[in-house]
Parts: structure tokens; sequence; C-alpha cells
């Protein structure tokens, strides 16, 4: 590609950037009057990295990364890029000293410049200058559209021109706060994916700001999840969908219910039988039920429909009960999947997501289980 | 193809906040409310508060100034205040205030509804026209009206063959009240017209749809949508009436303006000027908080998103004539009498063989002088304009309230307050052009900030921080980003405080150095020698030079509707 330079490749040939990671926060604090937005903030991003900061509005990510760029002054804590110190409390380098890229919800395109002239406006005159415009936009496809005007321009275009401007300059990152919200689902998908590829080319380290758990899960290398301004846990996609560190998390990353039930040590007994504790459990817990992970199977001697109707599963063991009975209360089809809402005769509710095989209908006996080990949190109150 | 614009949208209310503030003591944008752009919350550089706090000090020294005057005599002074003819003069300033306020709003709302709802023919036409007696100056009209309706008078004349030898007074509350609420009635036209164009149609439809004539849909669902607009317009009409200074002097109504001048021009103990002048800012205080309350929640009614879809005109059927004989005497009384009258006046002045030497020295001192003040309070206004938009905090709020309370300094005020000062303490500067220009700023810098204010928030922080980020220091960001963005608007924020420098004439008459002849003192000398055809060359031209931007604010407010720039 004769695209923007890989920063990696960049970086290795300037000695100043050899030091240290791409990124690293260290205790980064920050107040607004009452209490404080941000607490203690630790995150590192390696050359490279592609890292989500996800959270609830008002948690602190959005400061966060104004601080990484230089636009809100840290009242505690230090702030490196590529191994240079920029931000600590009293001393705070200003943005355009600081290699950093920015992607903005709104784009931030200057209205009054075209396309190529956003593009340019962080290179440096020069000979090259053109060129390096051109490049840039030929990365993000947009080739030869660069004397157009920026509302001239659809939104995932201008989205792309916005990219093109922050690579240009080859920053030691990129940040980008909430760059996909402004456009509709259909397009959204798209543009995610498109975005996540010249990145990529480009080698470019980005720092995700987003507040859509769907997002960051498809999009991040590593996902930090951001509660009250504190980072509360720092993993893989997989590890924070399948392991998250708290009951909260849990709810907030994906689609989760909880069923209380009595710790055994590496089991725990509740109302769907006994179910292996991945982690271990001890004394009242509640446990977390992916919709996904819940089995449903046609009650014996139930109205039902034949076949595939039943779920075929793993086979229950012999010795071990076979889940909770319940009645089918409703069911939405979804295409590649279904997500069906079960009363057990507990009176409690489940929500179970199975694949699109037919034959199971509200008013079906069926029962319930779960599919493989199960997290449980300790029981509040 | 999506249209996600980084812009946003050309502001709806652009109309109300130019033509109005054109008139002299508007309220530009909303009080509060700042777009859903994030205010940055840190802490402003010196070279932007620094200034400001210096602006807003600036704004304070008349009111100190008089407050220390007014005390310097100790007790006697709030006797002479407090004796009955203060209660008078008190009481005839919230009758015209009232009164104005209430005839304006009568003659407005039709006005309005008629053009931006109805099939009335020429109705654009009939909108810009009804707006145009905002550039007639208050004391132009009463010398008009003077004419026309008083003692040996245009109107008398002709009804002289019947043996009218005498017609009802002009003088006093009749003269001053039909004066002012002609002159002043554009400011509710034009800000219940922006409330009616920003008024959702489907409320009306729907009030229709449960069964509502039309004529019950507007009274029972449109006109109580509209108070808020009304009330807006009808308070700046009274803050007009209250602080004008040329009507009340030649109509010989005893307002405070009035009374505080008599004092002023009577005697050599100015305390009691001083005294009268702040109760006169605080019953001028009173209506623009007033104002300011209501403008924010009229500002609501447009928050539902830029262009409102248009309604279907109101066929008008047979009353089709009837209103365009209303909208006809409307803007025939407010603008074509004085303008007839002055026209009519030129040409028996030129026809007898009279000159127009001193006109053209007039003129460029006027424009000098109007150029100057323009430039210094735009200048004066972008460090408080950029404070209040883009930083939140004490000193930002601060500074931005006592600029924003400097509308209710009317002009005589500062005059008096700046007369006070340079007798006693500037008398180097006392009658020379930078003090006068220092007036003109303190009167008008809340105009300049509203101006800057606006095309402030038309830029979003985010471009600027964009600039930052591609390594722009917050100079050069300022310069390639903020700069180009705002150019536009700030022309128009200091074109118009130019033109409304122009008419002023309290701070000119003042402040004005010897000799220093301006359009507007010459129209006042010609009027104080009965010389009125003297007035009429000087005071046509001043109407052009005021119609010239308030034209083409209205022009520039359908074409940024049509298309962008």
């Amino acid at each position: 590609m004769t695209a923007v330079p890989a920063t990696r490749a960049s970086g290795a040939e300037d000695p100043t950037t050899a030091a240290g990671p791409a990124l690293r926060c260290a205790g980064l604090t920050k107040s607004f009057g009452a209490g404080p937005v941000v607490d203690g903030v630790d995150l590192v991003a390696e050359r490279g990295d592609f890292v989500a900061l996800l959270g609830p509005s008002g948690c602190g990510k959005t400061t966060t990364l104004r601080m990484i760029a230089g636009l809100e002054e840290p009242d505690a804590g230090t702030v490196e890029v590529d191994g240079r110190l920029v931000a600590r409390p009293g001393r705070a380098e200003p943005p355009e000293r600081r290699r950093v890229g920015m992607v903005f919800q709104d784009y931030a395109l200057f209205p009054h410049l075209s396309v190529a002239k956003n593009v340019a406006f962080g290179l440096p005159r020069g000979r090259d200058r053109a060129d390096r415009v051109a490049a840039a936009l030929e990365t993000v496809g947009l080739a030869g559209l660069g004397e157009r005007m920026p509302h001239e321009l659809s939104g995932g275009q201008q989205q792309r021109v916005a990219l093109a401007r922050a690579l240009a300059p080859e920053p030691a990152i990129v940040l980008l706060d909430e760059p996909f919200s402004n456009l509709d689902a259909e397009l959204r998908a798209q543009v995610r994916a498109e975005v996540r590829q010249i990145l990529g080319d480009a080698g470019a380290t980005a720092i995700l700001v987003t507040h859509d758990q769907e997002e960051a899960l498809s999009l991040a290398d590593r996902i930090a999840v951001m509660w009250d301004g504190r980072v509360v846990q720092d993993a893989n996609p997989e590890e924070l969908y399948h392991r998250p560190v708290s009951r909260a998390v849990a709810a907030f990353v994906g689609d989760a219910q909880f069923l209380p039930g009595d710790g055994l040590g590496r089991r725990v007994a509740t109302e769907l039988g006994e179910l292996p504790a991945s982690g271990g459990a001890t004394g009242p817990v509640e446990v977390m039920l992916r919709p996904e992970s819940v089995r449903l199977a046609l009650a014996p001697g139930a109205p039902s429909a034949p076949g595939p109707g039943e779920d075929a599963g793993e086979g229950d063991g012999p010795g071990r009960p076979a889940g909770a009975s319940g009645t089918v209360v409703t069911r939405a089809f979804y295409g590649h999947d279904q997500l069906v809402t079960v009363r057990l005769d507990s009176g409690r509710v489940l929500r179970a997501r199975l694949g699109t095989y037919g034959g199971i209908r509200p008013g079906d006996q069926v029962t319930v289980s779960v599919r493989g080990a199960v997290l449980a949190f300790p029981r509040m109150g | 193809m999506l249209t996600l614009r980084p812009r946003p949208a050309a502001k709806p209310a652009s109309l109300v906040r130019g033509a109005s503030a054109a008139g002299g003591g508007a309220l530009a944008a909303p009080w509060r409310g700042r777009g859903g752009v994030r205010v940055r919350r840190g802490r402003p550089p010196v070279v932007v508060w620094l200034p400001a706090v210096l602006a807003g000090l600036l704004m304070l020294t008349p009111l100190v100034y008089l407050v220390i005057r007014a005390g310097e005599s100790g007790g006697d002074v709030w006797g002479l205040v407090l004796r009955a003819r203060t209660a008078r003069v008190l009481a005839n300033t919230a009758l015209l205030a009232l009164a104005v306020a209430a005839a304006g709003s009568a003659i407005a709302v039709p006005l309005a509804w008629l053009t931006s709802w109805t099939d009335l023919p020429l109705r654009r036409w009939w909108a810009m026209a009804a707006a145009l007696p905002l550039v007639v100056p208050s004391y132009v009209g009463a010398l008009t009206v003077v004419a026309a309706l008083g003692p040996r008078g245009a109107l008398q004349g002709s009804l002289e063959r019947w043996g009218v030898e005498r017609l009802p007074t002009i003088y006093g509350f009749f003269g001053a009240w039909l004066t002012l609420t002609l002159f002043t009635y554009p400011y509710v036209f034009l800000s219940v017209r922006a409330a009616l164009r920003g008024l959702d149609p489907a409320l009306q439809e729907a009030s229709r749809g449960l069964g509502h004539g039309p004529w019950r849909a507007f009274f029972r669902c449109t006109l109580p949508q509209l108070r808020p607009g009304i009330a807006a317009g009808a308070l700046l009409a009274a803050l007009y009436a209250v602080s004008d200074f040329g009507v009340v002097t030649l109509l010989r109504y005893d307002t405070f303006v009035r009374a505080i001048y008599v004092q002023y021009r009577a005697s050599f103990d100015r305390t009691l000027a001083a005294a009268l002048a702040l109760l006169l800012v605080a019953f001028a205080a009173g209506l623009v908080l007033a104002e300011a309350r209501l403008r924010g929640r009229a500002a609501y009614h447009r928050l539902g998103g830029g262009a409102a879809r248009r309604p279907k005109p109101i066929a008008l059927g047979r009353w089709r004539w009837p209103a365009l004989a209303y909208c006809a005497s409307v803007v025939g009384l407010a603008l074509g009498l004085p303008l007839g009258v002055l026209v009519f006046w030129l040409l028996r002045g030129v026809s007898g063989g009279e000159g127009l030497d001193g006109l053209a020295t007039a003129a460029v001192h006027s424009v000098s002088v109007s150029a100057l003040a323009a430039a210094a309070a735009t200048l004066a206004a972008l460090p408080v304009a950029t404070l209040a938009v883009r930083y939140a905090g004490r000193v930002a709020g601060l500074a931005e309230r006592v600029t924003y309370l400097g509308y209710a300094l009317p002009g005589i005020v500062v005059g008096l307050a700046f007369v006070f000062l340079g007798a006693n303490y500037l008398t180097p500067l006392y009658k020379t052009l930078p003090l006068m220009v220092l007036a003109y700023v303190v009167r008008f810098l809340p105009q300049a900030v509203g101006a800057v204010r606006t095309s402030l928030l038309q830029v979003s922080p985010r471009l600027e921080e964009a600039a930052r980020g591609l390594g722009r220091g917050p100079a050069g960001a300022t310069w390639r980003v903020t700069v180009p963005l705002t150019r536009s608007g700030l022309a128009a924020g200091a074109a118009l405080v130019f033109l409304t420098v122009m008419k002023e004439l309290p701070i000119t008459l003042f402040l004005s150095p010897i000799e220093y002849d301006t359009l507007a003192t010459s129209v006042w000398n010609a009027t104080g020698g009965g010389a009125y055809g003297k007035a009429a060359a000087p005071a046509l031209l001043l109407i052009a030079v005021s119609a010239v931007p308030t034209l083409l604010l209205v022009a520039r407010d359908r074409t940024a509707r049509v298309g962008r720039d």
C-alpha cells in the first residue's frame, strides 16, 4: 500500500520512540467541582494495540481520553506517549506537541476547508505535502475527493476524512471518541469494519472510547471497562464476556441474568440443579447465566413437535439432575437466532437464546438446564 | 446520502437578533443553554480573562460613578428624589412603557400572523416593510409626527379650509405614546414572527383535528404558545420607551429621561440628575431581567429542531382586502409618513435655494466616529464572548452578566456619567473623540457581545481541539479555524454597532467635541430653531444608511435558509 507509512515501522527508525509502550497512563485523576470524575486510571497500550475504553455515560472515559490528548490537565497521575512523559501534575504539554491524533464524535472537520486541506492541516509545509495528502486519502478510500467540501460528503465519508486527517501526521496514537455514534445503524457496522481495517493497515495504536459494548467487543484487542472514574476490568473481549469481575460489569457487557444459589466449593446448588462453578464458590452467591448458555428441552409427554425441536445438547450425565421444568412464555424470532422466555415452576423467568430450529412455542412445557460451567458472584444483602 | 454536517444549521433567530439589535437595546443569543456544546471547564488563559474583566469593569464605571455622585450631597438628595414630582415622573414613565408595549403588541401580532401563516399577497415584502420602521431614528420619527400632526402641521393645514383651527395637542402623553408605538412595534413583530415560524404546525393541525375551527385553533392553541414571544418583544418595546431620549424630549412628556435632561440643562448641581439616573437604571434593569427570563423560555419553543415543517398558508379568502388595508395603514403610518414628510421638506428646501452645506462634513464625522466605535466595541466584545461561550465558571458568568446588564444603561445615563467623569477627572479627554468612543463602547458592548457570542456558538470547540491535536498552538488554531469561521458573523456584529452609533443621540449630544457635527446632531440642532427643513437631508441620509444593513440582514436570513454559503 502506498498508504500512510505504518507507525510501527517509522517508530522503529526513530530512536526517541523506542522506549516504552505507545501509551502509558498511571494514576490519572481529574475532578470537576465535586468528587473525582476520573479516579486513578492506569492504562497501557502497546504499539499497534486497539484498546477500547468502555463504560456507561458519565463514567469518566471521555475525560480520560481528553487528558491523554492534552485537552484537560490531570490533577494527579502521568501520561506517557511513546515513552515520553507528556503530562504530570502541574506540567502538561499542550496537545499540539503530543503526537496524538484525534477523531471526534462529530468528526470536527473544518467546514471552511476542502477535504484535501483538512487532511493537510496537520502536515508540515513542504514538497511532499500534497503526496502525503493523496496517500492518506487513498488509504481511506477517498482518492479523488480532495477538492470536495466536507458538507458534500456522506456521514461515512466524513468519518473517513476525519480518520485520514488524524493519521496523516503519523501520530503515536489515535484517539477515537465515540466515532460511530453519529451514523445510523446500517452504516455503522460497515464503517466500523472499514475503520478497523484502515487502522490495522496503518499499524496505528488506537484508543476507542465507547459506551456500546458490542462495538468494543467486536473491534478491540483489549477492553478497559470504566465505572465511576475507575478502570474496573482490563481484559481481552472473550475474557471480559465470560469472566467479568463483578455483577455490574457482567450486566453491562452483554445480556446477563442472575440466579441465586449456594456455593459448595466447586459446584453451586441452584434451582436448576447443581452447576459446576468455574473458579469455585462458597456461601450465598449469584450465578451469571448468559441467555445462550441456557438450554431448553421439550418435556416428555408434552404436545411436542417432532424432530429437532428437542435440544440435542451434550447429553446429561445420568447422575446429574436434569434441571428444572418450566413453561415457555414468549418467543422472539430474529432469523439468526431466537430469544425464548421461560417461566420456571418456581415463578422465576429466564431468557434463553437458541438456534433457529423450530418447534418451541409459547405454552410448551420444557426442561431448563445450563450448558457448561457458570460464574458465581457473592450475593449481596 | 447522509447530511451530517459538522456545523450546526443556520440559526432561525438571526432575523430577530439582527434587526432588533439594530434598533438599540436588544437582547441577542439565549442567556443560558449552550446548544449542547460541551463547555471547557478549565481555567481561561490570561489573554482571555484579563481583557474580559477590564471590559466588565468599564461597564460598571458609569454606575459606580453615579452612585458616588448621588451619594455626595448626603441625605437631602434623597429628599429631593422622593418628593411628589419624582413620583409623577415615575408614574409617567411606567404608563408610557405599559401603553407602548400594549399598543405595539396589538399592532404586531396580527401583522406577524398575516405575514407568516397566511396567503396574504406579497407577504415577504410586507414582512420586510413591517420591520423597517426600526431604521427610523426615534427623534426623526418624532419630528415628522410633530410636522404632520402638530400645531400648524400638515393635517391641521389641510383641515383649515373647513375651519379647523386647532387639533388636540400632540405634545405630552398622546404624542409620545403614538410615536414610540409606531417605531417600536417591530420588536414585537420580529419576536412573534420568529416564534410563529418555529411553531410546529402539527400542533395547530392536531387542534383542528380535535374539532376546533381555524379561529378557535388559533386562540386556544397558537396564541398561548406565542405568549412568551409576545411578552419578550413587548418588554423590549417597553425598555425602548423607557430609555428613549428623542421622542420624550421633542414631544415634552416628563419621563425619567426628560427629567434627567432638564435637570442636567437647568442647573450646575448635577447630583439630582445622577440620582434620577440611578432610579432609571433600576427601572430599566427590571425590564431587562424580565426579558432575559422570558427570552430563555421563548427560545425553548424553537429547540425542537432546526427547520420546522412549513405549514400550508391559511387562505384569507375575502378577508384578503381588509388584511391588506391593515398592513398598508401600519406601514404607511410608521414608514410612509416620516419618509413622505422628510422628502417633502427636502424638496421644498432645495427648491427654496437652501444649501446642503455642512452635510458632507457631518456625514464624514458620523461615519468615522461610528466606525471607530464599532471596531472598539467588537474588539472589546471578543474576550467577553469567548469567556462566556468557551469557559464556564464564576469569572465567565460574572463578566457576561455585567455586560448583559449594560442593556439597562440608557444612552442618557451613559452620557451623563461620562460628562461627569470627563469634566471632573478626565479633563484632558473631555469633549474629545476618545472619550466619546469609550462611552459608545459602554453603551453598545452588550449588543456587540451578543453578535460575537452568536457567531462563536456556531463554531464547535471540537474544531479548535482538532486543530490543536494536528499540531497548531492556541493562536494558530484561533487564526486558522475560529477566525475564518466567525469572520462574517463578526462583520455583521460590527455593522450593527456601526449603524446604531450612527443614529445615537444623547451620548453624541453630551460628548461630541465642539464643532464636531454629526448627522444626528445636525437633525437635533435643526429642531431647536424650528428649522425642520434643515433636518430633512441628514435625517434621510441616516435612514438610508441604517436601512442597508437591516435589509442585508433580512436578505441573509432568507438565503441562509435556502442554501449554505
